[in-house]
């Protein structure tokens, strides 16, 4: 990517950014930058260039989701409970990316805690979509993905649970994608439910997310969970798509799917076999599974995780009537109305005596969808294509019951419960707003998946954004 | 060591037992694995550091840290589950354990619940022939972490938190209620200790924490197949609490179900003040713990070939110890029992027979004079300054009669003093025994002159005369005569 020198590229993109009014008078993508910090972190880059030891994405300015730990700025999680914490280390996505040569500008808007699918939720107030103010730029890494659509930087970090990458990068018109569980290190990025967050990677186009991707990939002594896998170089071009089967599940495309992304989604299955792809009709048939489960396993892995934010070491603290009434005022203070919802349900539903009717039960349901994925992928499909979202970014404060928010992932939960990666890329555009497509493949099937990502952009070349 | 002077478990009344109620007890003991670093991080174990001083991001649950799991804290775990003699299952699940509380940072423990490493263990009894009597059925080993420490009574109006011991690993080690008395109990704890301590997984520490034991007991009418309701006694910080608390709790127990009233189910302390239990408060009482996998933490799996490796390497263990001791050494059960408390007294006792080959002798000095030396001094075996080597030198020398018995004792006292060798000092302090009959003459001589009347009365036949002159003689050379010479040349010279 980087031609011009880092302190360019840096300069370039607050400039940008001021253009854009990225803060909070404006989108209120971005929490906190320090321009004067990136230069002088740029001019090391650039120092590191001319002696020829810059990593592969030297200068490259990038944007984080505020719930990934850096050291240097505040680490909020979009949330008051975190007022004043600082985070001593760094993720180690982070590190690897500082090592490549990246510069870290900003940290960005997200709904408290990654939950949500608005970035409506955010205790610093919502972020606005790029094209239309008064529309949501989708969630939870609303900021990550408006900062990368209105052109600040060309890639940023957001964090996947259940689509929180993909969902904005399709309202926001730029590529998103969730890789596999295990392939990037979740060691720095702030618990929501361990057994579903990935960090993922926003990009202008599908070269510059699986460039960012290469860098963060790979295995990490520090997290267990991180996988110990060769990580390709994701740059494999096809000069057509012969002998690839593309899969289109039916349960993906129902009857209240927004009829022009569906016939957006024929267009681009179109390209798909004008490149040579043959396309298959597929089912998952325990696909209407995933909401109720994804709805039972992230809130009670969430009820754990969010435990440690009691007032006592850090962060918050209300004092009241003894030890129960500090935790007691400090959470009820700090955590806004999304995350004491799911707090309440996750610790419902992991209680004596539900806990075989819920979180056992959703588990079953969750090796049923990982078993529909492994059965088709085994069936020869190569790929499967869906919409990545059932509608276009729609108007803030439209979805006020909570039900109604959560099937907004309807699409993308099911890859988070299989932890199998998933893309989505811009395929044109609904009334003016962009509409994603979406890509699934089988675990650590990056490499493919991007390759056909890249054939199905320069197939649909300028239809992709009209 | 008193693991034999308690016998067998059901040979002894609980000391305040009413004859017509049975005593039920089951304990959870939680051992520190003796590992350098934490179970999930790579901070320092270390007890008595500064407080807050061995801690990190991941155990202070700081925001983003994860738990990665100490391989050591595994070989441990599995050390104890085998000698316990445990099935070992292949696949284990860590857990959490949620509960708020200021010394646990990340709001919950890590654990293991469902899917323990270790089920259906024993432990053998032994009484005071050194035969295993009664077998106490291990429920369960699981591994976890330990939460931080919270201080009460420090600061005025405040509480202090000290996290060096968060997320310092931890295996509880569950019994079923198989123990019909205090005393079985005390037996069982004393077992198992000496047990962890042969097998070098912990410290066995009461007083550093290190060992600390929850107990469960009930009452039930003799004869009943069915369990009483069960109290869980904690704050139990040495064996002998456990077995008074234990005393304690079942007489309150009787005397309730004496009164036709009913056990409630509840945590009581000790209070080993007023040697008395008392309900814990409400907040002391059982949780709802929300249990569920970690998925931070994959499956814990270990191969067949990982368990055959530990048990390959297995240290013989007391009991087996104790079985050589009277079978190759041909000592009595009291001696092996002693000699075997701990695994490094028997030790020093094997290493000195190794080089003096006399099992009994060196069985005497190690339980009489070395005992005696190390309890004298406070110290343990591992620093004391006579090695082994260096007691079977000063054997040697009274095996040989270079020494006399006398003169070795005082040896012994000056080689703890002086950290030098039996023989150096013997020549030094001119305790080589004399066996020159010149200079036993001499004082012999001096003797006779001296105790006149004792010599002539002897002389005329009062035989057991002889044995008091030849005391004299022994003091008069300061111990170096050589005893039964001065009594041939005094015989000799009386005419006996």
């Amino acid at each position: 990517m980087p031609a011009k020198s880092a302190r360019d590229l840096v300069a370039a993109a607050f400039e940008r950014a001021n253009v854009v009014h990225a803060g909070s008078e404006g989108l209120n993508a971005i929490l906190w930058s320090d321009p004067e910090a990136a230069h002088n972190e740029a001019a090391k880059v650039d120092r590191r260039l001319a002696n020829g030891e810059a990593g592969p994405l030297a200068g490259v300015p990038v944007v984080v989701k505020d719930n990934i730990a850096t050291i240097g700025s505040p680490t909020t999680c979009g949330s008051r409970i975190l007022d004043g914490y600082r985070s001593p280390f760094e993720a180690t996505a982070i590190r690897r990316l500082r090592d490549a040569g990246v510069i870290v500008i900003a940290k960005t808007n997200l709904d408290e805690f990654a939950m949500g699918s608005s970035t409506e939720f955010s205790a610093f107030g919502r972020t606005k979509h790029p094209l239309d103010a008064s529309l949501v730029p989708g969630g939870s890494s609303g900021g990550s993905a408006a900062a990368v659509a209105a052109g600040i930087t060309r890639v940023g970090l957001g964090s996947e649970t259940g689509g929180s990458v993909r969902q904005p990068a399709a309202f926001c018109g730029v590529v998103g994608v969730k890789p596999t569980y295990g392939r990037v290190s979740r060691f720095g990025l702030i618990a929501f439910a361990s057994s579903l967050d990935q960090i993922g990677v926003f990009g202008t186009t599908v070269d510059d997310a699986a460039q960012v991707l290469r860098v963060i990939a790979g295995h990490d002594p520090r997290d267990a969970t991180s996988l110990d896998f060769p990580v390709p170089d994701y740059d494999e071009r096809l000069p057509d798509l012969r002998g690839v089967v593309v899969g289109r599940p039916r349960e993906y495309f129902p009857d209240q799917l927004d009829p022009r992304i569906a016939e957006l989604c024929d267009r681009a299955l179109d390209r798909f076999r004008e490149l040579g792809a043959t396309v298959r009709d597929v089912s998952l048939p325990n696909t209407e599974l995933a909401i109720p489960a994804y709805y039972i396993i992230a809130p009670a892995e969430a009820s754990s995780n969010l435990a440690r934010f009691d007032g006592v070491r850090y962060g918050l603290r209300v004092t009241d009537h003894g030890l129960r009434g500090m935790y007691e005022a400090t959470r009820s203070n700090g955590f806004g109305p999304e995350v004491t919802r799911r707090i309440l349900l996750g610790t419902y539903v992991l209680s004596a005596g539900y806990y075989d009717a819920y979180y056992a039960t959703a588990m079953r349901a969750r090796t049923l969808i990982e078993r529909d994925f492994a059965d088709t992928f085994q069936s020869g499909i190569d790929v499967l294509f869906t919409p990545t979202t059932p509608t276009p970014a729609f108007p803030a404060g439209s979805k006020s019951d909570p039900y109604e928010m959560y099937l907004s992932d309807i699409f993308t939960v099911t890859a988070n419960l299989a932890g199998i990666p998933g893309l989505s890329l811009p395929i044109g555009r609904v009334g003016g707003l962009p509409a994603g497509g979406q890509l699934l493949a089988p675990h650590f099937g990056e490499a493919r998946m991007f390759a056909v990502a890249r054939a199905l952009e320069q197939a649909l070349g300028g239809e992709a954004h009209r | 060591m008193s693991v034999r002077e308690t016998a067998a478990p059901d040979a002894i009344p609980a000391a305040h037992a009413d004859t017509r109620y049975e005593m039920v007890v089951g304990l959870e003991v939680h051992v520190q694995l003796l590992t350098r670093t934490k179970a999930f991080c790579l901070c320092a174990t270390n007890f008595g550091a500064p407080p807050n001083s061995n801690v990190c991001p991941v155990c202070l649950g700081l925001p983003g840290a994860l738990p990665v799991l100490n391989e050591r804290v595994v070989d441990l775990a599995l050390r104890a589950a085998t000698a316990l003699e445990c099935r070992l299952h292949e696949t284990s699940v860590f857990a959490r354990k949620n509960y708020f509380y200021p010394d646990l940072p990340k709001g919950y423990q890590i654990s293991q619940y469902d899917r323990p490493l270790a089920t259906e263990g024993h432990l053998a009894i032994e009484n005071a022939a050194g035969e295993a009597t009664s077998a106490v059925r291990i429920t369960r080993i699981h591994i976890e972490e330990d939460a931080g420490k919270s201080i009460h009574d420090r600061f005025a109006g405040a509480s202090a938190i000290d996290l060096n011991r968060a997320g310092v690993p931890l295996i509880e080690i569950v019994t079923e209620p198989d123990l019909r008395s205090a005393a079985a109990a005390g037996a069982y704890l004393r077992t198992l200790k000496q047990l962890l301590e042969y097998l070098e997984v912990s410290d066995v520490n009461m007083e550093e924490g290190s060992l600390r034991v929850d107990a469960n007991v009930s009452a039930r009418p003799v004869g009943a197949a069915t369990l009483g309701t069960k109290t869980e006694l904690k704050n139990l910080n040495s064996f002998s609490a456990v077995e008074r608390a234990l005393d304690a709790e079942f007489a309150r127990q009787c005397d309730l179900l004496d009164r036709g009233q009913r056990v409630v189910q509840q945590t009581m302390l000790w209070d080993a003040g007023s040697s008395t239990v008392r309900p814990a408060r409400s907040k002391e009482e059982s949780h709802d713990y929300r249990y569920f996998p970690d998925p931070d933490l994959p499956p814990l799996v270990v191969s067949a070939d990982r368990i055959a490796q530990i048990r390959r390497h297995l240290p013989e263990l007391p009991a087996a110890r104790r079985a050589r001791y009277r079978s190759a050494f041909g000592l009595n059960a009291y001696d092996s029992e002693v000699l075997t408390a701990s695994k490094s007294l028997g030790d020093y006792f094997e290493d000195a027979v190794r080089a003096h080959n006399d099992p009994k002798t060196v069985a005497n000095w190690v339980m009489g004079e070395v005992r005696a030396a190390l309890n004298a001094s406070k110290r343990e075996i591992d620093q004391f300054p006579v090695r082994p080597a260096d007691l079977a030198e000063l054997l040697d020398l009274l095996a040989r009669d270079t020494v006399s018995g006398t003169a070795a004792k005082r040896i012994f006292a000056l080689m703890i003093e002086s950290g030098r060798g039996a023989a150096e000092i013997a020549q030094r302090e001119g305790l080589l025994q004399v066996r020159d009959d010149t200079a036993l003459r001499d004082w012999i001589e001096q003797v006779v002159v001296e105790h006149e009347t004792e010599a002539t009365r002897c002389a005329k036949g009062e035989r057991k005369l002889l044995g008091v002159l030849v005391g004299f003689v022994m003091k008069k050379s300061k111990g170096r005569a050589d005893p039964r010479r001065v009594n041939q040349l005094l015989a000799e010279r009386l005419g006996v």
